[in-house]
């Protein structure tokens, strides 16, 4: 009879379901970086010049910054010449609909979970998928067009809609913002863009599905969400990779801008290959993501299920700059082996009676290590702010670690800010109670996890819940220890 | 249904149960008494397959089966019930799919197809009534801010639901008023059969008042020092288990 340390070890070795690569003809970059690579990739997108000079004062910002310090892991040397930054698809003739995309394509996106062909899709659900640096193809366009929503590749929208593109790109996360957002700036590639129009409320949810396949690539693609006065979207992005035994960077940026009574929803969905079990291998995840309420009553929700990737640095945050705004933030972040997660949110209250609310939940076995961080800002304006934060951490087994630090800045004495934070233990006696009712061992460890992580996969939207409940249960199948 | 034969176990190198024997036909109500520390709570564990007992000699037959050989989910799959002392709580995980998880793990064993949930909730309603059990706490997370009378009748209503063929009651008194006693005592009546046998481990004869049994019997420093019917609780609630030291070290001189 199998005891659980082993079911959970057999399972802990599980090999990741996505490692699988394509064989494709590519049109790659030389490894290196300099001005050269940054017009290089500029002419390949036939971009106009004004963003060239972006792109290059992105490029001068990030030569100037250091890599952070202040994080909780052992940072690792990222050599950023050894990499190529552009890694596409070799196209074998212009598209006029989606039936013309390569097949071998298609073939991975299906074998992915992700049909392209709009009558396999899922009803109810667009998609943008991006293979390496470009996106190969985007469902729905015509149905969402006669509602006037844009949805398309970053790159098309430049080309077809630039003064939209002109006057957001980098107006939240500028390039300068980081060394990772600096570097997005100088070589990003691809990515999706969203335009919601005055009063519209989106018909379907908007996906963007990130597939990084090339070795020795990194993968930057930029996603801008722009929801205009009294409109609504919902937008998810998934992520996989293949197993390689090399680091990889994915370091992409997420703007996003709620105008007046605007709602934007934006749940992640992150399953990069989380390298092997000694931690070998694995995608370095380093994403800012940040949204502006600009007008009143705006609200931005983030949810997060970070289930893959070797490293995890990120912190979705909200900028609450009008009036009445809100700001959401709700995270599950599993971490096993050897993978790091130091994840966690910003909210910036500046308008009056802006309102926010944290959900962390923090889930370690193995020797993962995760952290939560996050800063809870209330300006002088800010009459009326609440917050309210909940973090939780659950610890599956005793090799495994679980941080927190929050940070709270108040400069308006009638704010009300609320920090709750709980770590607990799946015990053995929960285990041995679920047994004991004729559940085995993997599937008390999903039942108790799922039910640990219910109030934030509650938030995904339906057709998203399940998938992620089920990923969440692979990813921890018997890890109690 | 049941046979223990000369049952050894020992927990961190210590030996809690020296050699029981004990045999519970069908459909009857057996009861354990015993001071503390005598070895009633570690039996119902080693029956249900906790981890960190070790049994070091002896057999347990259920149903013609090597229990020990199996592992704790095959035995509640087999029905093997054990209503705990302490039952845990599980938040975010509502009562009502902990149960249906439960019932078609089970019957999943038994190669029964998953039950529908038409007729999964009727089965719900009719359980709920036989043992008065509170609907309001079904879609609450798992025992998770129940009071312990509300923890001990979730046990009775998960033992109506699972049906199981042997209920193991561990202490399942313990804690309750007088009026929660009866409700759950009343359940286990109702669930009383030709075809369920019954093993109700207890400290105080009071619970054997609401649930007769068919026979006592006296755990000791980890044996079986006497058996008796149910007159046996009473003489020993009137002597106390002093009494009963007494007799056993008389009997080992």
């Amino acid at each position: 009879m199998k005891n659980s340390n082993e079911i959970i070890d057999d399972i802990a070795n599980r090999e990741y379901e996505f490692g699988f690569t394509t064989d494709i003809e590519m049109d790659i970059a030389p490894a290196g970086l300099n001005e050269e690579t940054i017009r290089f990739i500029s002419a390949k997108k036939e971009e106009p010049e004004w963003l060239l000079e972006w792109r290059l004062k992105g490029f001068q910002a990030f030569q100037k910054m250091q890599l952070p310090r202040w994080q909780h892991f052992k940072m690792p040397e990222i050599d950023f010449q050894g990499v190529s930054y552009y890694a596409a698809p070799k196209k074998k003739k212009q598209l006029a609909s989606l039936d013309e995309v390569d097949p071998e394509l298609l073939a991975t996106f299906e074998k992915l979970g992700i049909p392209l062909n709009e009558q396999k899709a899922l009803s109810g659900v667009a998609v943008d998928a991006v293979f390496d640096s470009v996106s190969v193809a985007t469902t729905f366009r015509e149905k969402l067009a006669e509602k006037g929503v844009i949805f398309c590749s970053f790159g098309e929208a430049v080309k077809h809609h630039p003064d939209l593109v002109r006057k957001y790109l980098g107006s939240v996360v500028p390039h300068s913002d980081n060394i990772f957002a600096a570097l997005n700036a100088a070589v990003f590639s691809d990515g999706s863009f969203v335009y919601i129009p005055k009063g519209v409320r989106c018909p379907m949810e908007l996906s963007t599905y990130f597939r990084i396949n090339a070795q020795n690539t990194g993968q930057f693609e930029r996603t801008l969400i722009i929801a205009d006065d009294d409109s609504y979207v919902s937008y998810l992005e998934g992520c996989t990779a293949p197993m390689r035994d090399e680091n990889q960077l994915h370091a992409a940026v997420v703007e996003l801008i709620a105008l007046n009574h605007a709602e934007i929803k934006y749940s992640t969905v992150q399953n990069w290959y989380p390298g092997d079990k000694e931690g070998k291998g694995g995608i370095y995840n380093f994403v800012t993501k940040r949204g502006i309420c600009k007008g009143n009553g705006s609200k931005i929700s983030w949810t997060q299920v970070e289930t893959g990737s070797s490293i995890t640095w990120k912190y979705p945050s909200v900028i609450l700059q009008g009036d009445d705004a809100q700001g959401e933030f709700y995270s599950v972040a599993v971490t096993r082996n050897r993978q790091i997660a130091d994840t966690g949110t910003k909210m910036h209250h500046l308008g009056r009676n802006t309102r926010s609310r944290i959900i962390s939940k923090g889930i370690s076995a193995g020797e993962g290590d995760n952290t939560y961080r996050g800063l809870v800002q209330v300006g002088p304006r800010a009459h009326n702010a609440r917050n309210f934060t909940q973090c939780d951490s659950l610890l599956i087994g005793n090799r495994c670690g679980a941080h927190t630090f929050p940070y709270i800045e108040s400069r308006n004495k009638s704010a009300t800010v609320e920090h709750e934070a709980t770590t607990s233990k799946i015990g053995e006696d929960q285990i041995f109670y679920l047994n004991q009712r004729g559940i085995d061992t993997e599937k008390a460890v999903a039942l108790i996890v799922n039910g640990y992580a219910k109030e934030v996969l509650n938030q995904l939207p339906m057709e998203f819940a399940v998938e992620a409940q089920k990923l969440l249960s692979i990813t921890l199948e018997g890890s109690v220890g | 249904m049941l046979t223990i034969k000369n049952l050894h176990a020992e927990v961190d190198g210590k030996e809690i149960l020296k050699g029981i024997d004990l045999e519970i036909p069908k459909g009857e109500v057996h009861a354990i008494m015993g001071p503390n520390g005598s070895g009633k709570s570690s039996l119902a564990s080693v029956l249900a397959g906790r981890e960190n007992y070790t049994v070091t000699q002896g057999e347990v037959i259920f149903e013609g089966k090597d229990l020990l050989e199996m592992s704790p989910e095959d035995r509640a799959r087999e029905g093997v019930f054990l209503a705990f002392q302490y039952p845990v709580e599980i938040p975010g995980v509502s009562n009502i799919n902990f149960l249906k998880t439960a019932l078609n793990e089970i019957r999943a064993y038994k190669g029964l197809p998953a039950l529908e949930a038409k007729e999964f909730l009727k089965l719900t309603k009719e359980k709920q009534q036989l043992v008065d059990f509170n609907a309001n706490l079904m879609n609450r997370s798992l025992n998770e801010g129940f009071s312990g009378g509300e923890k001990k009748r979730n046990e009775i209503f998960q033992l109506a639901m699972l049906d199981p063929k042997l209920g193991i009651l561990d202490e399942t008194d313990s804690g309750l008023d007088i009026d929660a006693l009866r409700i759950v005592a009343n359940g286990v009546n109702k669930l009383r059969s030709t075809e369920k046998s019954f093993l109700v481990i207890t400290h105080y004869q009071r619970l054997l008042e609401y649930i007769v049994p068919d026979f006592v019997h006296v755990l000791y420093d980890g044996r079986i020092v006497k058996t008796g019917t149910k007159e046996l609780a009473l003489e020993l609630e009137e002597k106390g288990y002093d009494w009963l030291k007494e007799t056993v070290v008389h009997e080992n001189v």
